[in-house]
C-alpha cells in the first residue's frame, strides 16, 4: 500500500487500508461468502467460528442483503445491496478497543479531531439464536461500527468470547469522504483513466432489485424455496456421522448451514413483499433459529468445531 | 486512620446502569466492612463511562478483636460430650474453663478472636463484591469466566493514611491484579497513572482530562449548555432524563453548537426534539419568542485540535440525514392524512390489542360508540365525540409514529389540523392519553374528556373479562393507572356520571365485538364469526358498517352470564378452544369496587380519612364519583368539630343500645316514636329536634348539599345528648322503653341519611 497518510481518495480505497490494517493484526483475509445474507454475521467464518474452542482470527468483506430496504437508488443512505467489513477474533484479545481505534486512524479518523463515543448496543440475532453485549462506536455523532462480544451463538454458549466487529463500509467511507449521498461517492480513484462513482456502479442494480424485491419477487415460489431449504438442512442433518463412501466421519454441519442461511434470507425477500403477517412473522423466525440452532449442534460435532474423537 | 480508594476500571459502562453501579458498589463494600467490624467514618461512589470508584473514608487499620463466652456440658457430663464441646470450640481439653451456678459446675469455653488487618478484610470484601456485582446485563470476554457490565481491566486498591504513605491491597479476581495506577481520558494515550491517594487521584484525573464526579459532569454540561443557548437568544428545552445520560457518556464534556438546516425548521418542533434527543443525543435549543427549534446542542467527549469544527460539520451532516428522515415521514403522512387518514385506520386491522381482544381497528368501533354515549354527560356534542374517538388512534399507523412512538397522540393532533378537523378532534387525539403519571395533566375540554374516560373503559372492562387483573406488584398493562386516569378525569372535571352504568355499557361492547367473531355464546349457541370487518371493506364505509354491526350486537347481550370462547395455543398440543363461563354483572361490580379502591388510595393522598370514603362509599349513588367525594369532604370537615365527633359518639352509643335490644328481642324497633310518652322536656326536645332536622336534612341531602345536611346533624349532638342524660333507655314501663327505642331509631335513621356513621372510626 503506497500512500497510507492522509485520508482514503475512494470506496476501494478505504476497503483496502481496512484490509491491509487487520491483516497486519494477523487476521486472516478472508473473501466474500458466495450466498446471500444479511449481514456479514451470517458469514460461517463468523457465526460457526465463534462456536468452541478452538482460536480464530478473520476479517473480510461481506456483500449484504436488505431487501425491504431498497429505496431504488434514490435515497442518500439506503441500499438493498450494501457491504460490511467484518471483523472476528476468537478469544476477543484484551486491546481490541485500542486496536480498532487504530483501524479507524489507518483510514483517517484522526482521535485528536473526532469525538468517538461508546454507546451501549445490546446484540441479537434472532434468527442466529445470538446475542452479545457492546456498542455502536460513533463518531461525531454518526454511527461507523458496531463492536460486540458474543456471549452466545445458535443457543451456544461461547467459550472464549469472540470479538466481533462491523463496519458499515457505504456509510463509513460516505462519512470520511464527506459526500452527501452514496451514489456520488468515488468508488475507485477520481483521479483514474475512468472514474467511476458508486452509482455508476450499483445505481442501476438498486433500481433493478428494488422492483424485484417489492413487486416482482414470486412469493408463491418463495414460500416453496423456504420449505425446500429448511426440509434439506434437516435432511443434511440427520444423515448418519460416518459416510458410507469414505468409511470417514463427516458430518456436514457446513451444507446443512447454507440451507439455514437460504431461508434466512428467502424471509427477508417474503418480509420485503409484504406477505407475512405480524403472528406469522414470529413464528419465520423461530423456524429459522431452529435451523441455525441444528447447525451449531453439528458443527460443535466436527473438528473445526473442537471434537477430537 | 486510614483511608481506601477503589477503582474499577473497564471499557465503555452503558450510561443506563452507571446509577446504580454506584450504589451497589457502596453498599456492597460498605456492608462487608461493617460486617467484618471495619466501621468508617463515610464512603463515596464515583463513576465515568470507564471506571467505578469508592472512596472510604476513616477506617481502622484493624476490626477489633472479639471474645466470645460458650457455656459447655457440666463437668460431670460424659467424656464424650465435654470432648464434643471442647473440638466444637477449637480450644484443647486443658484449655475450657469452669464456671458455676446453682447446680454446681460446668464447662466455659473463652474464644478470642484476634482482630485482622484492615488491608485483609478490604481485599476479601472486594473480591467478593466483584464476583457477585448485581448488573442487569453482564458478559464474558476473552477466556475468563468472570463476568463485568463490559470487560474490566484493572484494579486500583489503594489504603492511604494521612502521612502520604500508600499500600496497595492484593487482590487477584479472575487474573486482574489489582495495583495503584489508573487511566486517562482515551484521547491522552495509554499511558499509566500512579496515584496516592483519593485527593492525588481525582486532581491527575482532571489532569489526564477525566471529570470523576457525575455531579459534575452534569452541571458543568448544563452551565454550558446554557450559555451556548443564551448567547445567541435562544433557551434550551430542559430535559433532565437525557443531562443524566449524556454525563454518563462522556468523561470530558464539551458542548459544541450548530445550526439546523432551514428546510427542516417547518417540521413540528416535537419532531425535531424527539429526533435529535432519541438518536443523536442533541439538547434542543429553541427560539422563546416563536416556539421554534432552530438549533442543536451536542456534548462530545474530548478537547479537539481545531476547537470542534469537524466534529461539528459531521454532526450536522447525520442530523440533516435524520431530519430528511423526518421530513420525509412527514410529507408522507400529511398525504395520507389529507386523503382522510383512512390508509391508517385500515392499517389498524392488523395491529393487535391484545390477543383475546381483537384488533385496534374494533377497538375504534367501541371507542366511537362509547365515546357517544358519554358526550352529553361531559357537555360535548355526541357527533363530535365520536368522530374524535375514529381520529384518535389513526397516527398509530403514521410513518412518524412507527419511528418515534413517543409522539403518539402529538402527531395525530398535527395531522388533523393540517386537513381541517375541527381542533377538538385533535385535542382529543393529543390528549385522551392523559393523564399517565401523577404529573401529568388531566384533559378538560369536553370532547378530549370523553374520548379519555372511554379509552381507558374499555382498557379496564376488556382486561376484566378476560381475566388479566392486576396483582400484587403486577400491573403489565397498566391498569391501575386507567381506573386512576378515570378518577382524576371524573373529579377534576367535575363530571357527573354513573359509573356503573358506564362499565355495563363498555362490557357490552367488547363483548358485542367478541359476538361477532363468535367468540360469544348467545342463548348457548356461538354464532358463526361473520368477519365482516377482516374482508375486503376499506375507508369509512366499512368504518361505520363494523362500528354500526358492534352496536346491533352489544344489544344481543343481555343475559347476566355469558360464555366466551377463548382460543389458547397449548405447547404440544397446538390449538384448541377453552370455554369460560363469564358473570358480567359479578365481573362489572368487581371492577367497579377495584375503581373505588383506587379511589380510597387516591383521596388517602389528598388528606381524606379511609374510614370517612368507607362510610360514603356504602351510599346509594356511590358511583358518582364526585357525588361521593362531595360527600366525604362534608364528612371530614364535620368530623374536625367538635359537634361532628361528638355526634359520632352519640350515634355510636344510640346504635349499640339498639342494636343490643334488637338483638335480644327479637324485633327492629322502626315504627316511629310517640311524643305524649316523653318523660321529661329533654326527650320532647329531642323530639323536636329530630322533626326540625329531619326535614332539613333531607332537603339538603335533596340538594346534594352534604356540608350542610352534616351540620344540621351535627347540631342533633347537643338535644341528644341531653336525652341520654336525662332519661333512662330501659325504663321500667314496657311501652316506655320501647317508645324510647324507636326513638333512638329515628336518631339512627337520620344520621344515616348523608354517610353510613357505622362505619366511622372514632
Amino acid at each position: 500500500m503506497a500512500n497510507i497518510a492522509g485520508k482514503p481518495r475512494s470506496f476501494q480505497e478505504l476497503i483496502l487500508r481496512l484490509q491491509l490494517y487487520w491483516a497486519e493484526k494477523g487476521c486472516a483475509i478472508m473473501q466474500p461468502y458466495d450466498m446471500e445474507v444479511g449481514a456479514g454475521t451470517f458469514h460461517p467464518a463468523t457465526t460457526l467460528r465463534a462456536l468452541g474452542p478452538k482460536p480464530w482470527a478473520t476479517a473480510y468483506v461481506q456483500p449484504s442483503r436488505r431487501p425491504a430496504d431498497g429505496r431504488y437508488g434514490e435515497n442518500p443512505n439506503r441500499l438493498q445491496h450494501y457491504y460490511q467489513f467484518q471483523v472476528m477474533i476468537k478469544p476477543s484479545p484484551p486491546d481490541f478497543q485500542e486496536i480498532y481505534l487504530g483501524s479507524l486512524k489507518a483510514i483517517g479518523i484522526d482521535m485528536a479531531m473526532h469525538d468517538i463515543r461508546f454507546v451501549e448496543d445490546d446484540w441479537e440475532s434472532p434468527t442466529l439464536g445470538a446475542w452479545g453485549l457492546g456498542w455502536e462506536v460513533w463518531c461525531d455523532g454518526m454511527e461507523v461500527s458496531q463492536f460486540t462480544y458474543f456471549q452466545q451463538v445458535g443457543g451456544h454458549n461461547c467459550h472464549p468470547v469472540s470479538g466481533e466487529l462491523t463496519y458499515g463500509l457505504e456509510r463509513l467511507a460516505m462519512h470520511v469522504l464527506g459526500v452527501g449521498h452514496v451514489m456520488n461517492m468515488p468508488f475507485n480513484d477520481p483521479d483514474a483513466p475512468i472514474p467511476l462513482t458508486y452509482g455508476d456502479v450499483f445505481r442501476q442494480t438498486e433500481e433493478e432489485y428494488s422492483r424485484h424485491n417489492f413487486e416482482a419477487a414470486d412469493t408463491e415460489m418463495l414460500f416453496r424455496h423456504f420449505e425446500d431449504a429448511e426440509t434439506e438442512c434437516g435432511a443434511l442433518l440427520n444423515q448418519p456421522d460416518e459416510d458410507p463412501k469414505t468409511g470417514r466421519r463427516i458430518v456436514m454441519a457446513r451444507p446443512a448451514y447454507d440451507q439455514c442461511i437460504k431461508a434466512s434470507h428467502i424471509f427477508n425477500l417474503l418480509d420485503a413483499r409484504g406477505v407475512i403477517s405480524v403472528t406469522e412473522r414470529q413464528a419465520y423466525i423461530a423456524r429459522v433459529r431452529a435451523l441455525a440452532r441444528k447447525c451449531a449442534d453439528a458443527y460443535l460435532k466436527t473438528e473445526d468445531g473442537g471434537n477430537r474423537e | 486512620m486510614p483511608d481506601l480508594l477503589i477503582e474499577l476500571f473497564s471499557e465503555e459502562i452503558p450510561a443506563g446502569m452507571q446509577q446504580k453501579a454506584m450504589s451497589d458498589l457502596k453498599k456492597g463494600i460498605a456492608d462487608g466492612l461493617t460486617e467484618a467490624g471495619l466501621a468508617f467514618s463515610g464512603a463515596e461512589a464515583f463513576a465515568t463511562p470507564r471506571r467505578l470508584a469508592l472512596a472510604v473514608d476513616g477506617l481502622p487499620s484493624k476490626s477489633p478483636g472479639v471474645t466470645e463466652e460458650r457455656k459447655g456440658p457440666r463437668i460431670d457430663a460424659p467424656e464424650k460430650a465435654i470432648e464434643g464441646f471442647s473440638r466444637s470450640a477449637g480450644l484443647a481439653r486443658e484449655e475450657l474453663e469452669v464456671g458455676e451456678d446453682e447446680k454446681g459446675g460446668f464447662y466455659v469455653a473463652r474464644i478470642s478472636r484476634p482482630g485482622r488487618k484492615a488491608e485483609t478484610i478490604v481485599a476479601e470484601t472486594l473480591k467478593k463484591v466483584v464476583l457477585n456485582f448485581p448488573w442487569q446485563k453482564s458478559m464474558r470476554w476473552g477466556n475468563g469466566s468472570l463476568r463485568w457490565a463490559r470487560p474490566l481491566h484493572s484494579i486500583l486498591c489503594l489504603l492511604s493514611n494521612s502521612a502520604g504513605e500508600a499500600e496497595v491491597v492484593d487482590v487477584d479476581i479472575d487474573g486482574v491484579k489489582s495495583g495503584n495506577a489508573t487511566w486517562g481520558h482515551r484521547s491522552t494515550g495509554t499511558d499509566r497513572i500512579a496515584v496516592v491517594s483519593f485527593e492525588d487521584y481525582v486532581r491527575k484525573l482532571k489532569r489526564a482530562h477525566v471529570m470523576l464526579d457525575p455531579m459534575e459532569r452534569a452541571a458543568s454540561i448544563r452551565h454550558d449548555i446554557e450559555n451556548l443557548a443564551f448567547a445567541v437568544g435562544l433557551e434550551v428545552v430542559e430535559d433532565k432524563k437525557l443531562l443524566a445520560e449524556v454525563a454518563g457518556l462522556v468523561e470530558w464534556p464539551m458542548a459544541l453548537m450548530g445550526e439546523i438546516s432551514e428546510e427542516f425548521l417547518l417540521l413540528p418542533s416535537e419532531v425535531i426534539v424527539t429526533s435529535m434527543r432519541e438518536h443523536q443525543k442533541f439538547f434542543s435549543a429553541r427560539n422563546p419568542k416563536t416556539g421554534r427549534i432552530e438549533r442543536f446542542i451536542t456534548i462530545a467527549n474530548c478537547m479537539p485540535d481545531d476547537g470542534g469544527e469537524t466534529i461539528l460539520a459531521g454532526n450536522r451532516k447525520v442530523l440533516s440525514a435524520r431530519l430528511a428522515d423526518a421530513k420525509f415521514f412527514w410529507e408522507n403522512d400529511l398525504r395520507v392524512a389529507g386523503d382522510g387518514g383512512f390508509e391508517w385506520l385500515d392499517a389498524l386491522k392488523n395491529v393487535t390489542f391484545e390477543r383475546r381482544l381483537g384488533t385496534q381497528y374494533e377497538r375504534i368501533a367501541r371507542l366511537e360508540l362509547l365515546s357517544g354515549l358519554l358526550a352529553s354527560h361531559v357537555g360535548a356534542s355526541e357527533d363530535m365525540a365520536r368522530l374524535a374517538a375514529r381520529w384518535a388512534k389513526a397516527d398509530l399507523s403514521s410513518e412518524m409514529v412507527n419511528e418515534f412512538p413517543e409522539l403518539q397522540g402529538v402527531m395525530g393532533q398535527y395531522y388533523a389540523k393540517a386537513i381541517g378537523l375541527p381542533a377538538e378532534v385533535g385535542h382529543a387525539a393529543r390528549h385522551h392519553y392523559s393523564p399517565v403519571g401523577p404529573s401529568d395533566e388531566v384533559p378538560a375540554s369536553p370532547v378530549s374528556i370523553a374520548v379519555a374516560i372511554a379509552d381507558k373503559l374499555d382498557t379496564l372492562c376488556g382486561f376484566w373479562i378476560i381475566d388479566e387483573k392486576p396483582t400484587g406488584s403486577k400491573d403489565p398493562f397498566a391498569l391501575r393507572r386507567a381506573a386512576l386516569g378515570i378518577i382524576r378525569l371524573i373529579l377534576d372535571n367535575d363530571v357527573r356520571i354513573s359509573l356503573s352504568r358506564g362499565i355495563d355499557e363498555a362490557m357490552r361492547l367488547i363483548l358485542g365485538c367478541l359476538l361477532l367473531k363468535g367468540n360469544v355464546a348467545v342463548d348457548d349457541e356461538f354464532a358463526m364469526a361473520s368477519g365482516k370487518h377482516d374482508a375486503t371493506g376499506k375507508g369509512d364505509n366499512d368504518a361505520n358498517e363494523l362500528r354500526d354491526s358492534v352496536a346491533a350486537a352489544s344489544n344481543r347481550i343481555n343475559g347476566s352470564s355469558i360464555t366466551l370462547r377463548e382460543k389458547v395455543v397449548l405447547k404440544h398440543v397446538g390449538k384448541s378452544s377453552c370455554f369460560r363461563e363469564v358473570d358480567v354483572g359479578r365481573v362489572s361490580f368487581d371492577l367497579m369496587s377495584f375503581i373505588h379502591e383506587r379511589l380510597k388510595v387516591y383521596l388517602r393522598e389528598e388528606g381524606i380519612r379511609h374510614d370517612v370514603i368507607d362510610a360514603c362509599s356504602v351510599m346509594r349513588d356511590s358511583d358518582d364519583l364526585s357525588l361521593l367525594v362531595k360527600r366525604a369532604k362534608a364528612l371530614q370537615d364535620v368530623l374536625a368539630t367538635e359537634n361532628g365527633e361528638n355526634l359520632v359518639h352519640c350515634f355510636r352509643r344510640a346504635n349499640n343500645i339498639l342494636k343490643q335490644a334488637e338483638a335480644k328481642d327479637g324485633v327492629l324497633y322502626s315504627s316511629g316514636a310517640d311524643i305524649s310518652l316523653a318523660a321529661s322536656i329533654e326527650e320532647s326536645d329531642l323530639f323536636a329536634s329530630l322533626d326540625e332536622a329531619e326535614n332539613r336534612i333531607s332537603e339538603a341531602v335533596q340538594k346534594e348539599n352534604y356540608a350542610g345536611a352534616m351540620k344540621e346533624m351535627a347540631q342533633l349532638r347537643k338535644p341528644i345528648d341531653a336525652f341520654f342524660e336525662s332519661v333512662q333507655i330501659n325504663a321500667e314501663e314496657k311501652n316506655v322503653r320501647i317508645n324510647r327505642l324507636n326513638l333512638l331509631n329515628r336518631i339512627r335513621r337520620t344520621c344515616l341519611k348523608a354517610a353510613d356513621l357505622t362505619l366511622v372510626e372514632s
